[in-house]
């Protein structure tokens, strides 16, 4: 006698240690097999397009650190684009190398958190997890000699950088960047011939090119399905053009190309700060500006940048007043949230929580 | 560098038959009329020249008097951007067609659009709110919304 099932709806979260964040799946189950998925989200919205309405341009820098509290150094430089686009703002070169050795930094920490969590998803507790925080401190110790903060750095503003580095960053920065590149092949020796991750991510939770090109997707998530698109070489701003990188870009568009592409990312941008240590001019590191800017009434403008999880923009549009008219925030995160029926439905539970752990999205900027 | 085609370029192609959806024509952006919103992001889309193939971002903009909604679009075999507005002037019930069926990615930042600045989309296949939960009055990112909570 076959036995009868009928589908149940079992909620993931908000308080779920996979979920990164406060964050709600409502998925219906058959079995094991997973049915259809619903994100469900909000939890920490904070309201940081309507906040931002309510202050000045600087003071809006601080509200970008809190969007993708990870990575908030390219958050930082995004906005800064936007109102020097907005206003026809020249930064100074010096400032533009920092802007680039600072953000390129983050990602190899964003990226690294990103690794620790998806091996943490994978039930490899702990210990990879450390490894990878490990690494991220020396990242965080830097930047707090630049401005005191770890996190929420507030480092950059409109017009350039807030402070120049101190004397003692430049040898600090040359030894990380020798250490840390054979770091990151020891960790990729460990896990890249590791049967158990091979077995659990090949060929699991595949999103198509097609697809992700559709659903508006970026980033690694973008690139791991094998779209070569990367808004630094696509666009370069601040000193992209001078420096040189190559763009990895998967071939399958499953969990270990996403994951792997990370691995590859980190490699890049350690060559990026390599040839900005060399090319950095002396100099101003900040334009002198009025204490309150005022863009011309009707201005609008749109500016990006790669972030770490993908393709992060801000709107902005003036009228004329101390604080933005609007300020969209185009976030990634919540984008590439929107490939996750593609990557979950038909997989079963176990695999869920491995491939939201490889799409990497972070609550702060889904909710914003 | 993406290039950001200019409005009288993408008026050039639009004219080809599509002229009626026209409305107005700016430098580096056009205007088109709400209702044909979906048949101009499906010939954008789908334009041998253009190859407008990916949506950025959608968003709105309260004008008090209008909205104003906001499409970024980017080809990747051109490496050229194009940006396309529409002009809502209702303030109880803004309604645009979605373009859901154009670009599935969309879904989210309607939704989004919906729940903060009160643009209803026509034809959206999960028209709810987002960030902020069923039941909530008013839409915060208008301009004239105010905060029943003072602090």
């Amino acid at each position: 006698m076959p036995f009868k099932t009928e589908p149940v709806t079992v909620n993931i979260g908000p308080q779920h240690p996979s979920t990164h964040g406060v964050f709600r799946l409502r998925v219906t189950f058959d079995g094991e097999l997973i049915m259809d998925v619903e994100p469900v989200f909000g939890y920490l919205h904070r309201g940081t397009e309507k906040l931002a309405e309510e202050r000045n341009y600087v003071q809006v820098v601080t509200l970008t650190d809190r969007l993708d509290y990870v990575a908030s150094m390219t958050n930082n430089q995004a906005y800064c684009l936007a109102v020097e686009k907005l206003m026809g703002i020249e930064v100074p070169e010096r400032a533009k190398y920092l802007r680039v050795i600072t953000a390129e930094l983050q990602r190899v920490a964003s990226h690294l958190v990103a690794t620790g969590f998806f091996l943490q998803d994978l039930g490899a507790l702990g210990t990879p997890l450390m490894y990878c925080f490990r690494e991220r401190e020396r990242i965080l110790d830097l930047f707090e000699m630049l401005c005191g903060a770890r996190i929420t750095v507030s480092y950059m503003r409109p017009g350039g950088v807030f402070f120049d580095a101190p004397e003692d960053f430049w040898p600090r920065l040359r030894q990380l960047l020798r250490e840390l590149p054979s770091y990151i092949g020891e960790l990729e020796q460990l896990l890249m011939e590791n049967e158990i991750l091979l077995i659990r991510t090949r060929n699991v939770a595949v999103l198509s090119m097609e697809r992700a090109i559709e659903c508006s997707t970026s980033g690694p998530v973008l690139r791991a399905s094998g779209m070569r698109w990367d808004w630094r070489k696509a666009d370069p701003y601040d000193v992209y053009d001078k420096v040189e990188f190559d763009v990895p870009v998967g071939s399958n568009g499953d969990n270990l190309d996403r994951f792997w592409i990370r691995m590859q990312e980190m490699r890049q941008s350690l060559r990026i700060v390599d040839q900005c240590l060399d090319q950095i001019p002396v100099g101003p590191v900040r334009t002198e500006l009025p204490l309150v800017l005022r863009p011309p009434a009707g201005a609008e403008a749109y500016a990006r940048v790669e972030s770490p999880k993908g393709e992060l923009g801000f709107y902005l549009v003036s009228d004329g007043g101390i604080s933005p008219y609007r300020c969209k925030i185009r976030s990634p995160s919540l984008l590439n949230l929107h490939v996750t029926k593609d990557l979950l439905v038909g997989w079963k539970l176990a695999d869920m929580i491995v491939s939201l752990g490889s799409v990497d999205i972070n609550m702060g900027e889904v909710d914003r | 560098m993406t290039r950001v085609l200019g409005g009288d370029e993408l008026v050039q192609r639009l004219r080809q038959g599509h002229a009626d959806a026209i409305d107005e024509e700016g430098d580096s952006v056009i205007w088109v009329k709400p209702e044909s919103i979906v048949e101009v992001m499906t010939f954008l889309k789908g334009d041998a020249e253009l190859q407008l193939g990916y949506l950025n971002a959608v968003t709105a903009v309260d004008f008090i008097d209008h909205f104003e909604m906001i499409y970024h679009l980017t080809s990747f075999e051109k490496n050229h951007g194009a940006v396309v507005k529409a002009r809502l002037y209702s303030r109880d019930e803004p309604t645009i067609p979605s373009v859901v069926g154009v670009w599935p990615g969309a879904e989210l930042q309607e939704r989004e659009v919906w729940d903060l600045m009160g643009v209803r989309f026509s034809g959206h296949p999960n028209h709810k709110r987002i960030m902020l939960w069923e039941g909530f009055e008013g839409h915060p990112l208008r301009r004239d919304f105010e905060d029943v909570v003072q602090y």
